[in-house]
């Protein structure tokens, strides 16, 4: 059974002696990660509360489209999109390491990552637009639901 | 292990002997299987979004929700117990990997302990998570919820430390007993083996009556202002909204009602933490059937410890969902 394993992480720019040891330093990273997460959701930094760029004007397709793929700074809190972002990255480093990832061959590992990637982005996109539009439909000028009654 | 029919063709490519992924069947078919269990828990954790996309101006705050830490009654601290229980799993993923290795050295005594220690990690996950579910049930201040389905809640406006906050206040010390309220049915009374659910703690009467009664107190509803704040109504506004669109007292979250807001949020709390705390379960169960295995030496005379490399990618991916489910249920 093949025992070798890459011991250098962010880009070979930090590399281990041994397995063991990267194991605890990408423990160490992960632990970081997670606690800057909870700082930031626990104080709420005033600046990340808000949106920086409204999204652009207009119910034409290339708006439509544009705000679709601007959607992660023209739609979401800059707090979430780095909660967003730190998120994938402990999951590469939890699938990469943890999981060996690292140490598979480059087709098998496309095989699983981009398969998946791709799916998971697709249901992302479909089930988030629809949700966007039922809100619309809901909270229109002329809605015709009624909260109380 | 390996148990092929001998053609006489294993050393040509098509023969069926060579492994161009060099990675066995068994690892293989597991990473199959977490993609598509990845597909899975992202239909949910998607179909969490659509839900929350529309309702994006009522839906409850994760801060507000879980606030608790056991051992530390009455305090507000957010997120604590839950980063805990993120650092407990990422920590039983290590040992996971650290017993991996043992096994690739060949050393039972180090891959014993290791999967023990997982074990152990992985049960303190579970009952961390039955925990927050028994929290979640029971409730906090209790809110009433209106015809419509929205909820209603209740506090004051007090100032601490210079800065004016709206102060959550229980329904239990604003309701003021009504005479004349109606009993529960049960199967012993009135028509044999009929009875109904548990009545609520109180009725809407008794919350109103205190609510006049208490002149400070005022009721905020589900709608969220341009700062993410849920909005609070004037007195008079409370008052009238008690009265006229008050329909049933909530204490707690199930699947039919949640006191903290929209019931979908706590429709979605229980399915997915469940989905995923039912995971956990089975892997703590399949590793201790591993765990058993190292001890009675079986993957020693195998000769190999691929098995817990296989165990082990499971586990992995049961931290590597939650990480996900820590970011949308808790953080975002």
């Amino acid at each position: 059974m093949a025992h070798e394993h890459k011991l250098e992480i962010f880009r070979g720019r930090l590399k281990f002696k041994s397995n063991t040891q990267k194991i605890w330093g990408v423990l160490i990273f992960l632990t970081i990660v997670t606690a800057v997460e909870v700082v930031l959701g626990i104080y709420k930094p005033e600046f990340l509360m808000s949106t920086w760029i409204d999204p652009i004007e207009g119910n034409g397709f290339f708006s439509t489209v544009g705000n679709v793929l601007l959607s992660p700074i023209v739609y979401m809190k800059p707090l979430n999109l780095i909660f967003i972002v730190l998120t994938i990255v402990k999951a590469y480093y939890i699938t990469w390491d943890f999981m060996h990832m690292r140490d598979e061959t480059g087709s098998f590992r496309k095989m699983v990552v981009w398969t998946g990637v791709f799916l998971i982005c697709y249901l992302i996109f479909i089930l988030l637009q629809e949700g966007g539009y039922v809100f619309n439909v809901y909270n229109a000028e002329d809605a015709l639901i009624k909260k109380d009654f | 292990m390996d148990s092929t029919v001998a053609t006489g063709t294993e050393e040509k490519t098509w023969g069926g002997g060579n492994q161009p992924l060099k990675a066995s069947y068994g690892k293989m078919m597991m990473w199959f299987f977490i993609v598509s269990d990845a597909l899975t828990f992202s239909g949910f954790l998607a179909a969490y979004g659509f839900s929350r996309f529309k309702f994006i101006n009522e839906w409850p705050i994760a801060d507000e929700v879980f606030t608790h830490v056991p051992f530390l009654h009455g305090q507000e601290l957010p997120m604590i117990y839950v980063a805990f229980m993120t650092f407990i799993l990422i920590m039983s993923s290590v040992t996971m990997v650290l017993a991996v290795d043992a096994g690739h050295h060949m050393n039972k005594s180090k891959v014993t302990i290791y999967m023990f220690l997982t074990i152990i990690g992985g049960a303190i996950f579970v009952g961390s998570q039955a925990w927050e579910w028994a929290t979640f049930i029971q409730g906090d201040y209790g809110a009433v919820q209106t015809k419509g389905g929205n909820i209603l809640q209740f506090g004051e406006n007090v100032t601490v430390d210079g800065v004016e906050k709206f102060k959550r206040v229980s329904i239990d010390d604003i309701a003021i007993a009504q005479p004349g309220e109606r009993e529960a049915h049960e199967r012993k009374n009135g028509l044999w083996f009929v009875d109904e659910g548990t009545l609520p703690p109180y009725t809407v009467n008794e919350i109103y009556a205190g609510l006049a009664a208490n002149e400070n107190i005022l009721v905020r509803n589900q709608l969220l202002d341009e700062h993410g704040h849920k909005t609070i109504l004037s007195r008079e506004e409370s008052l009238k909204q008690i009265k006229e669109n008050g329909k049933l007292v909530v204490k707690g979250a199930n699947l039919h009602v949640n006191e903290y807001g929209t019931t979908l949020f706590a429709d979605f709390f229980f399915f997915i933490t469940g989905f995923h705390g039912f995971h956990v379960l089975s892997g703590v169960v399949i590793n201790i059937i591993i765990f058993f295995n190292v001890i009675l030496g079986t993957y020693e005379r195998r000769g190999s410890y691929e098995m817990v490399e296989k165990v082990g990618l499971y586990w992995h991916f049961v931290d590597l969902v939650w990480v996900f489910v820590f970011t949308f249920f808790y953080l975002v």
